[in-house]
C-alpha cells in the first residue's frame, strides 16, 4: 500500500460510496404501511352456509391442474383410483374442504386456501420476485420460472399456505392465486366461487364484501361469531370468513395484528437504509486496518498474507 | 513484505487412514445428493410443508457458517484491534473458513428445490431487496469470494516456489509421446511459477482491502441470518422469536469463530504432533468471555424486557433447551476467566468444543427447535439427510487435511515461538514452550 497516498485512498472510498449510495438507494424503496387497496378483490367464505360437497376442490383442481402440474391423491384403499382423496393442502391441493365436529349436530365445514395477505410474509421473504402481490388487485401469485424452491414463503406463511411438491425432481410450489392465469382471467370468477351449488363462496371488492360480511353478522347476531376472520389477521388479508364457532377450532390460527414482514422489513431498512451502514463501516473498518497496517510495517513485521 | 516462512506446508502422507475413511462418508453423502437429485428432495428428507427447513439449513447454513467463522473473528482481531501476534493463525482459520462457506453454498443447491433457476440472483430485475434471504445469498456469495482471494497467496506461493516434480513424474509415467519434451515442460512450468510471483506481488497490495470487505461482509450477513427468522413470526417461540435476533447472531458468530479457533488449532495441533500454539490461544481465550458476556446480556435483558422470564422456567422442551443453550455458553466461557485454564491446551481444547456446541445450539434452536409450525407437524432427519450432512462435514475435513499438506498453512513455529516466547516471557512463567513432547503430555498416553 506504500504507493497509495492519503488523497487516492480518500477518493476511492468516497466513489465506491458514491456508487453504492446510487445504485442502491431505488432498491431499497419502502412498500410499507400502504393498507390495502381500493380495487383489491376479495373471497367471502360463509362456514355457515357451506354444505362440505367439495365441488370448489374438484372445480380447483381440473383448473389449475396444468398450470401447477398437479395430480389427484389417491387413497390406498381405492384401488381403482375413482376418488381424489386429499388429506390436507399439498403440493397437489390449493383448496381443502374440512370437517370441524363439535357433536353429531354441531359441526361446521371449513375451507382452507392462501388468504391473500394485504402485507404477504411469501412475497416480502421471497429473495427472486417469484412471490408477487398485484397492486391493483391484490391478488398474491406465484410464478414457477422465477422460484428457485428455497421455501422460505413456506417458513414465512402464519397460515401455512404455501405447499412443496417434495416427490418431485422438479417441484413447484403450489398455492391458490384466486384462478388468477385460469378462470379468473376466462370467466371473472375463482372456479371455487363459480362452482359453489350454495353460494358459500362469495367474491367480489374486498371493500364490498367486508361490509356484506359486517351486515350478515348484524342481521344474524346468534348465527355467526361477531368477527370477520380475515379483517385484521397480521394486517389484514383478502379471503375473509364468515363462521359460527370460534376460528381457531377451524383450524385457523390465532394472530396478531401487526405483520411479521412488516417488522422484517423495517429492521431490514433501519440497517441497510441507502446502503449507508454497510459503506461507512467497510471505510471506517479500511481506515483503521490501514493505519495498524502502516504501524505494523514500521515495526518490521508487515503484512505477509 | 513477504515473511512468507511465517506459514509452512505440513508434511506428511496425504492418502492416511483418516482420508480414506473420510472419503467414504463423502461417497455416501454424494450418493444419496445424486438420488435426491432423482427423485425429490422429500425422497431423502423428513421434512414436511410444516417444517420446510431443516439440518441442511439449521446446521450445514446457519450453524457450520458460524463455525466458518474463524477467519472473520480474527481478521477482526489482527486488522481492527491491531493484535497482529495473531496473524500466524489466520491462514488455517481461513481455510477452515474456505470450506465452510463454500460447502454451505453447496448445502443450498442440495436443498433448493428448483436450484436451476438460482442464476435469479444474478439478474437485477428479479432482486427483491425486501428479502432477508437476498441479502444473504448474495452477501454469503460474495464472501465465499473473497476468502478465497483472501486464501490465494498460499496458493500462489506454492506455484511459485514448487519444483513441480510430481508433474515431472506424471510426464515420466505417461507414454512420452503424449507429454511435452522437458524443454518444453520446463519453460511452461516457469512460467507459471513467473506468472504466480507477478499476480501475488499485486495481489498484496490490494489485499488489504479484501480483508476489510471479508470483516464487514459477515457483519452484514451473520446479523442477517439471524433477521431471516424474524418473519416466521408466532411460529418461533417467544424465547428466540426477537427484534434483537440480528445483534444475537452477530455477536454470536464472533464468539463461535474464536471457540473455532481454539478447537481447531488444538485438533490440528494434535493430530499432526504440532507444538500447540497455545500462547495465540491464551490470549484469544481472554476476549471470549467478555464477547459471550455481552451476548447473555443482550440476550437476557431482551427477555427481560419483553416479560418472557416465566417461559424460561416453564420447564417444557423449549425452556429445556434455552437452559442448555445457557448453560453451555455460560459454561464453557466462563472456564476461560481462569488463567490457568486459557493456558491448558486441554482446557482450552474442552471450553471451545462447549462453546460451539452452545452456540450452535441456540442457532439450531431458532432455525429449528423453537420453530413451530402449529398442530399436526413433526421434524426429525431421516438417515439419509443426515448423512448428506455428515458427507457434506466430511469433505471439509477432508479438504483441510489434504490442502494443509500441499499449501502453507499451518503457523511456521520455529518462525513465530521465537520472537513471541522472548517477548511474551512475561506472560508465560512456569509453562514449558509448547512442543512435541507436550503433545504426548496432553494425549495422557
Amino acid at each position: 500500500m506504500k504507493s497509495t497516498s492519503r488523497r487516492d485512498f480518500l477518493k476511492f472510498m468516497g466513489l465506491t460510496g458514491a456508487a453504492c449510495l446510487a445504485s442502491a438507494a431505488p432498491l431499497c424503496a419502502s412498500t410499507e404501511g400502504a393498507g390495502e387497496c381500493e380495487t383489491a378483490i376479495a373471497m367471502l367464505y360463509d362456514a355457515t352456509m357451506c354444505v362440505g360437497c367439495k365441488a370448489c376442490m374438484a372445480a380447483c383442481k381440473r383448473v389449475n391442474m396444468d398450470q401447477n402440474n398437479l395430480s389427484y391423491e389417491h387413497l390406498a384403499t381405492d384401488g381403482d383410483k375413482l376418488w381424489d382423496a386429499p388429506r390436507d393442502l399439498s403440493g397437489d391441493t390449493r383448496t381443502i374442504i374440512k370437517l370441524y365436529k363439535e357433536s353429531d349436530t354441531r359441526f361446521s365445514y371449513v375451507k382452507h386456501s392462501c388468504m391473500h395477505c394485504t402485507k404477504p410474509g411469501c412475497v416480502s421473504a421471497c429473495p427472486v420476485k417469484a412471490m408477487t402481490k398485484d397492486p391493483v388487485t391484490g391478488v398474491v401469485a406465484y410464478n414457477k420460472n422465477a422460484c428457485i424452491g428455497c421455501r422460505y414463503c413456506q417458513v414465512a406463511c402464519p397460515y401455512n399456505i404455501p405447499r412443496f411438491q417434495w416427490s418431485k425432481a422438479i417441484p413447484q410450489i403450489v398455492k391458490c392465486d384466486f384462478c388468477k392465469e385460469t378462470n379468473l382471467k376466462a370467466k371473472g370468477k375463482p372456479a371455487c366461487g363459480e362452482t359453489c351449488p350454495v353460494g358459500a363462496i362469495a367474491f367480489g371488492k374486498r371493500k364490498d364484501l367486508l361490509a356484506e360480511a359486517h351486515r350478515r353478522i348484524a342481521d344474524n347476531p346468534g348465527r355467526y361469531v361477531n368477527k370477520v376472520y380475515g379483517e385484521k389477521e397480521v394486517g389484514g388479508a383478502n379471503h375473509l370468513y364468515l363462521a359460527a364457532f370460534p376460528f381457531e377450532k377451524l383450524g385457523l390460527p390465532t394472530l396478531k395484528e401487526e405483520s411479521p414482514a412488516a417488522l422484517s422489513e423495517h429492521i431490514q431498512h433501519t440497517i441497510y437504509k441507502g446502503f449507508i451502514a454497510p459503506v461507512a463501516l467497510y471505510g471506517v473498518l479500511c481506515a483503521v486496518a490501514l493505519k495498524n497496517k502502516k504501524e505494523q510495517e514500521k515495526l518490521g513485521h508487515g503484512e505477509d498474507n | 513484505m513477504g515473511h512468507h516462512d511465517e506459514y509452512q506446508v505440513q508434511h506428511g502422507k496425504i492418502l492416511t487412514r483418516p482420508f480414506f475413511v473420510l472419503l467414504a462418508l463423502v461417497v455416501i453423502g454424494f450418493g444419496l445428493i445424486a438420488y435426491r437429485f432423482i427423485a425429490g428432495v422429500g425422497a431423502v428428507t423428513g421434512l414436511s410443508d410444516g417444517y420446510p427447513w431443516g439440518i441442511w439449513i439449521a446446521y450445514d447454513v446457519a450453524t457450520g457458517t458460524a463455525f466458518a467463522c474463524g477467519g472473520y473473528a480474527l481478521a477482526l482481531m489482527i486488522y481492527i484491534m491491531n493484535r497482529w501476534k495473531y496473524h500466524p493463525l489466520i491462514r488455517s482459520a481461513l481455510l477452515t473458513s474456505v470450506f465452510g462457506y463454500c460447502l454451505a453454498g453447496f448445502s443450498v443447491m442440495v436443498d433448493l428445490g428448483r436450484y436451476w433457476n438460482a442464476y435469479s440472483f444474478f439478474l437485477p430485475s428479479r432482486w427483491q431487496p425486501n428479502s432477508i434471504m437476498f441479502e444473504v445469498a448474495l452477501c454469503v456469495m460474495t464472501y465465499s469470494t473473497v476468502l478465497i482471494i483472501e486464501f490465494l497467496p498460499a496458493v500462489l506461493y506454492t506455484l511459485e516456489h514448487s519444483r513441480w516434480q510430481w508433474v515431472r513424474d506424471a510426464g515420466q509415467w505417461l507414454h512420452p509421446r503424449l507429454t511435452p519434451s522437458g524443454e518444453t515442460l520446463q519453460s511452461g512450468l516457469s512460467a507459471v511459477s513467473r506468472a504466480a510471483g507477478h499476480v501475488q506481488v499485486r495481489l498484496d497490495k490490494v489485499l488489504i482491502f479484501f480483508i476489510v470487505l471479508g470483516i464487514t461482509l459477515p457483519s452484514m450477513h451473520q446479523s442477517s441470518l439471524g433477521s431471516m427468522m424474524i418473519i416466521a413470526g408466532d411460529k418461533l417461540h417467544p424465547l428466540w422469536q426477537t427484534g434483537f435476533l440480528p445483534l444475537l447472531f452477530l455477536i454470536n458468530c464472533i464468539f463461535i469463530g474464536y471457540a473455532t479457533v481454539m478447537f481447531e488449532s488444538i485438533i490440528s495441533s494434535y493430530g499432526f504432533k504440532r507444538p500447540y500454539e497455545t500462547h495465540e490461544l491464551s490470549g484469544l481465550a481472554k476476549v471470549v468471555p467478555m464477547v459471550a458476556g455481552l451476548w447473555m446480556a443482550v440476550r437476557f435483558g431482551d427477555l427481560i424486557w419483553r416479560g418472557q422470564i416465566p417461559a424460561i422456567l416453564a420447564f417444557d422442551r423449549n425452556s429445556f433447551f434455552f437452559l442448555l443453550e445457557m448453560a453451555l455458553i455460560g459454561g464453557g466461557a466462563a472456564m476461560l476467566l481462569w488463567r490457568k485454564n486459557r493456558l491448558s491446551p486441554r482446557m482450552l481444547f474442552v471450553s471451545g468444543a462447549i462453546l460451539m456446541l452452545g452456540g450452535g445450539l441456540f442457532r439450531f434452536n431458532v432455525y429449528l427447535i423453537g420453530f413451530n409450525p402449529g398442530e399436526g407437524w413433526s421434524y426429525f432427519p431421516s438417515f439419509a439427510e443426515f448423512m448428506i450432512t455428515v458427507g457434506i462435514v466430511a469433505l471439509e475435513i477432508l479438504g483441510y487435511l489434504v490442502l494443509v499438506k500441499i499449501f502453507p498453512v499451518m503457523p511456521n513455529p520455529k518462525k513465530h515461538f521465537e520472537e513471541e516466547v522472548e517477548e511474551a516471557a512475561g506472560e508465560l512463567v512456569g509453562v514449558p514452550i509448547p512442543d512435541a513432547a507436550n503433545a504426548r503430555v496432553f494425549v495422557g498416553k
